[in-house]
């Protein structure tokens, strides 16, 4: 009925119109405006804070320093490392100090030049390499052992043994660069503490449910007293998934002054917040046996954490766990420390932890099947793991539709008649393929109860309303809650309301991320609308209304019904090893065409056709949306994005013209395909689409380029000066060669 | 507290009269001042085009160019008639730029949308039937990070009737030969 159609997304008129409501859209009658002081300094001790001056300035209202919420809150129950505002300590450049709320932003913003923060500054450290050697200089007290977030050691069946007896072996070092995720709207919260003790925020956050749980462990203040709104969202990828600074200093800005309180970050503050791609150096071992059939694979991998932990210790596991599919590993080890250092925080960006070692990978085993003479895709075919398989490190595949997306883009983009130098000098394709979660078996915090939950209530006029705490950040959830009524209950899916995101009105759910919410809400809401849909049936009726009538006449009471999710148990029999284990997984495959000027450097994408399986595309324009993003931002890790700091940890233009993101000029073609593999388990067959896809464009981009010009750029961004540098290696390697050929 | 003058501003055909101190922002009168929150504001400085709005000399005919309400003070823009997205839609209901927006998934999370929208249709006013490189082109200073860009290029050839709404985004699903696996049980895992 509506399964599988490009319906209009639910919310597409009130975006387009400018009506729909984002958080900073929202005030109230008395609403203070606050902002927070950020530390000039990597890492420093705070020794006194004088306020005074603030207090006196014209228009202040209220201050807040970190003694007032000592607190200690994070996501991962285990790392909980962070406090609202710095309490003794900073630990980077831009780490949140002091807050100071007025009549209007400007006044705040005045006052904040008047606090005196006396500061004793301490030696910090900012590469991985550093926080290793200098465990004296501690970032962040919750490490145990010196500056490591996390430690994680995991192998598979005899690595070094499969990589003596292996045909080929590349062998190298692969650095990728941090970068972030810039929504274009910047993070905002409003909080409103009412006289009967009950708080409400507004927040632009992708996970509404943690920051309840957060704030009424900061706050001290039971969680049913807590509610979270999660209004229209500007984009997430991820970097909204952790509580904020803003958040806990707005709400206890308005329990302290009674009035309504918002703070909205500046571009600058996003920054800071963070929470983005990891940097990670791997040194990765790839062997093939003569067959070219994946031997071995062996990689050491040293992430850059940043300031707090954030989800680090999930990106410790992901780094390694999630390598393992669409080829089959023979033998397989990964070892992965997170450090601590002083910078802004990491956290998940989009493609969590596995978009950095996939790129490493897929770079590495075109390397090793050209030793063996083996063509991209062939290798790559060769090595398909298959379905219903499990991975060397005991994930369940279940679907799997890889060997259709390499087809795809195999045929769509020439490549039997255009890669190998056929394009001719300075042009080329590549070719990468990946695979990514639907979700996580494991939630975040471990519990017995469904990790979502979905209502349905069916007035007798025909409205439908579901109520599902899932957040739609533009992916469309609240449009496939529409759908999924309309395919069960046949219900017009423009008659149906969807109350989201509020955790005093909707089930829990645990939020946009992991690429679980198609799945899992999917499977919550289905569940919900079946039960109603079988008593709408045995009522019987004219028209959907009629029915609702006749089966509340029958039921004697209002109709409604709940769905869940609940987590099944998945992952390998070790510690870590549910930690990946997800019911399904996407695949997908890209191959990339670029041009490359020889004498300069200067090189673009020209195009990029990326397939992707994502089990059943349950709206084939929100997947394509998914897909055709996912390779836009994945292209402009390739191209240009990077945060770059300088020696004392001050990040350089912290902006949108310095940190440069893609414009319309910048981005590639995109060709984008979808592959149905119905998957058994996912609500009508889907998977996720929203993160695989972003994976294989680096690599095929960086495989291109080699296809372009016979380089092997190993090091983000694909900066000019760097293929320039590269090109002339070569080049000179070409002329020592000349010159032994004619001696 | 800060000196504030009195201002006239045109938006929307209606005429405005507020007291707002000298270094308040266009975007910021419009926001805040009047509730026109269609405008947005992502960046504080220019970089984005969230905040893009339409301008014209008072009294000069059609809608205008595309300016960047954030790094125009409301002070300057009082000999300006502005257009803002909540502008755009007439009597008829929503400009075709809108409604092929909102038809062909053009917008994800929407933020960018309204001044990505008015950039739209600065370019189809003064270019009814643009290339892909001149909509690119018109486009470029609107960063949007949800779509990679492409179904807003399809929108605006929507909107110009460059290209037919049925004929927009074709199916390219493909369904994958080895699993004919729906509704079957979960098969066994081989080791």
């Amino acid at each position: 009925m509506s399964i599988g159609e490009r319906f209009p997304k639910s919310d597409g008129v009130v975006k387009a119109d400018g009506s729909g409501l984002y958080t900073d859209d929202i005030a109230f009658p008395r609403m203070l405006h606050a902002k927070i002081l950020r530390s000039p300094h990597a890492h420093a001790r705070i020794r006194s804070i004088d306020l005074s001056a603030a207090e006196a300035y014209p228009g202040v209202v209220a201050t807040l320093v970190g003694s007032e919420l000592p607190a200690k809150y994070g996501v991962i129950p285990w790392t909980q490392d962070e406090t609202a505002l710095a309490v003794e300590k900073v630990r980077h450049v831009g780490d949140a100090v002091a807050c100071v709320a007025a009549l209007d932003e400007q006044a705040a913003d005045e006052a904040l030049r008047l606090i005196r923060v006396d500061y004793e500054v301490l030696p910090s450290v900012l590469t991985p390499e550093d926080a290793l050697a200098h465990p004296e200089i501690k970032v962040n007290e919750k490490a145990k052992v010196g500056n490591i977030t996390k430690h994680v050691h995991l192998q598979f069946g005899e690595v070094d043994e499969a990589v003596a007896g292996a045909a080929a072996v590349a062998r190298e070092t692969y650095h990728y660069a941090g970068s972030t995720h810039v929504p274009i709207e910047p993070h905002c919260a409003v909080a409103r503490m009412d006289a009967d003790g009950n708080l409400t925020v507004w927040s632009s956050t992708q996970i509404p449910h943690y920051v309840q749980r957060e704030l009424s462990r900061v706050l001290g203040l039971p969680q049913s007293r807590v509610r979270v709104i999660q209004p229209l969202l500007g984009g997430a990828f991820g970097g909204k998934s952790d509580p904020f600074a803003l958040e806990f200093c707005v709400a206890k800005l308005a329990i302290k002054t009674g009035r309504p309180v918002k703070i909205l970050y500046t571009r600058e503050e996003v920054f800071y917040a963070h929470r983005g791609r990891h940097p990670m150096k791997m040194d990765v071992t790839l062997a093939l046996d003569r067959d070219g059939r994946i031997a071995a694979v062996d990689n050491r991998i040293l992430i850059d954490g940043g300031a707090y932990a954030s989800f680090g210790l999930v990106t410790a596991y992901y780094a390694g766990q999630l390598l393992t599919g669409p080829y089959r590993f023979g033998t397989y080890r990964f070892d992965s420390y997170r450090m601590y250092t002083n910078k802004p925080p990491c956290g998940p960006k989009r493609g969590h932890g596995s978009v950095q070692p996939r790129f490493a990978f897929e770079v590495a085993l075109d390397e090793a099947a050209a030793m063996l003479g083996i063509d991209p895709m062939e290798v790559r075919r060769r090595n398909f793991i298959g379905e219903f398989v499990e991975t060397v490190n005991g994930q369940k595949i279940t679907s799997n539709g890889f060997l259709k997306c390499l087809e795809l883009v195999e045929e769509a983009s020439g490549w039997k008649e255009r890669h190998g130098g056929k394009l001719g000098r300075g042009r080329g394709l590549g070719v990468a393929g990946s695979m990514y979660i639907s979700g996580t078996a494991y939630p975040v915090y471990p519990n017995e109860m469904p990790q979502s939950g979905v209502l349905v209530k069916l007035d007798r006029s025909g409205r439908v309303a579901i109520f599902s705490g899932a957040s739609d950040i533009g992916q469309g959830v609240n449009t496939l809650l529409c759908q999924i009524a309309a395919e069960e209950m046949h219900c017009d899916p423009r008659e149906v309301t969807v109350v989201a995101a509020d955790t005093d009105l909707t089930p829990v759910d645990l939020g946009a991320y992991s690429s679980r919410v198609t799945y899992m809400v999917g499977l919550a809401a289905r569940e919900a609308c079946q039960k109603l849909a079988a008593k709408l049936q045995a009522a019987g009726g004219a028209t959907f209304a009629e029915a609702c009538q006749r089966a509340e006449a029958a039921e004697g009471a209002p109709l409604a019904a709940t769905g869940g999710y609940r987590t099944q148990k998945l992952g390998g029999d070790y510690r870590g090893g549910t930690i990946g284990a997800s019911p399904a997984y996407s695949f997908t495959a890209h191959v990339a065409e670029v041009s490359v000027d020889e004498e300069t450097g200067i090189w673009k994408v020209e195009k990029i056709w990326a397939a992707h399986d994502c089990g059943k595309a349950l709206n084939p324009t929100l997947v394509e949306g998914q897909i055709e993003g996912s390779v836009y931002m994945g292209a402009a890790e390739a191209q240009m994005e990077e945060m770059v700091y300088d020696e004392k940890g001050l990040l350089f233009g912290p902006s949108l013209l310095d940190y440069r993101i893609p414009t319309s000029l910048d981005t590639p073609e995109l060709d984008s395909f979808i592959v149905e593999s119905i998957d058994p388990g996912g609500p009508y067959g889907a998977k996720e689409a929203g993160e695989g896809p972003l994976h294989p464009a680096i690599p095929a981009i960086a495989n291109a380029i080699h296809d372009a010009c016979g380089i092997r750029i190993r090091e983000l961004p694909f900066y000019p000066h760097r293929i320039l540098k590269l090109l002339r290696e070569r080049d000179a390697r070409g002329a020592r060669g000349k010159e032994r050929a004619a001696s | 507290m800060r000196l504030s003058a009195l201002i006239r501003l045109n938006v929307n055909g209606e005429d405005h009269a507020l007291a707002v101190p000298a270094q308040r922002t266009l975007l910021e009168a419009l926001r805040y001042e009047l509730g026109l929150i269609g405008s947005k504001q992502g960046c504080d400085k220019g970089d984005c085009g969230a905040c893009t709005v339409l301008a014209r000399p008072r009294g000069a005919a059609g809608r205008g160019e595309a300016i960047l309400s954030c790094i125009t003070l409301a002070h300057d823009a009082q000999e300006l008639a502005i257009t803002t997205i909540e502008g755009l839609a007439g009597p008829q209901g929503l400009d075709p730029v809108q409604r092929a927006f909102a038809d062909c998934g053009a917008l994800q999370c929407g933020f960018c949308q309204p001044g990505m929208m008015l950039s739209a249709r600065a370019l189809l006013d003064r270019n009814p039937k643009p290339t892909l490189p001149q909509i690119k082109e018109a486009l470029s200073g609107n960063l949007c990070r949800c779509t990679g860009y492409t179904k807003i290029y399809e929108a605006v050839q929507v909107a110009a009737g460059l290209r037919s709404p049925a004929q927009r985004a074709p199916v390219r699903s493909e369904r994958a030969e080895a699993s004919d696996s729906v509704a079957q049980p979960v098969k066994e895992f081989a080791p």
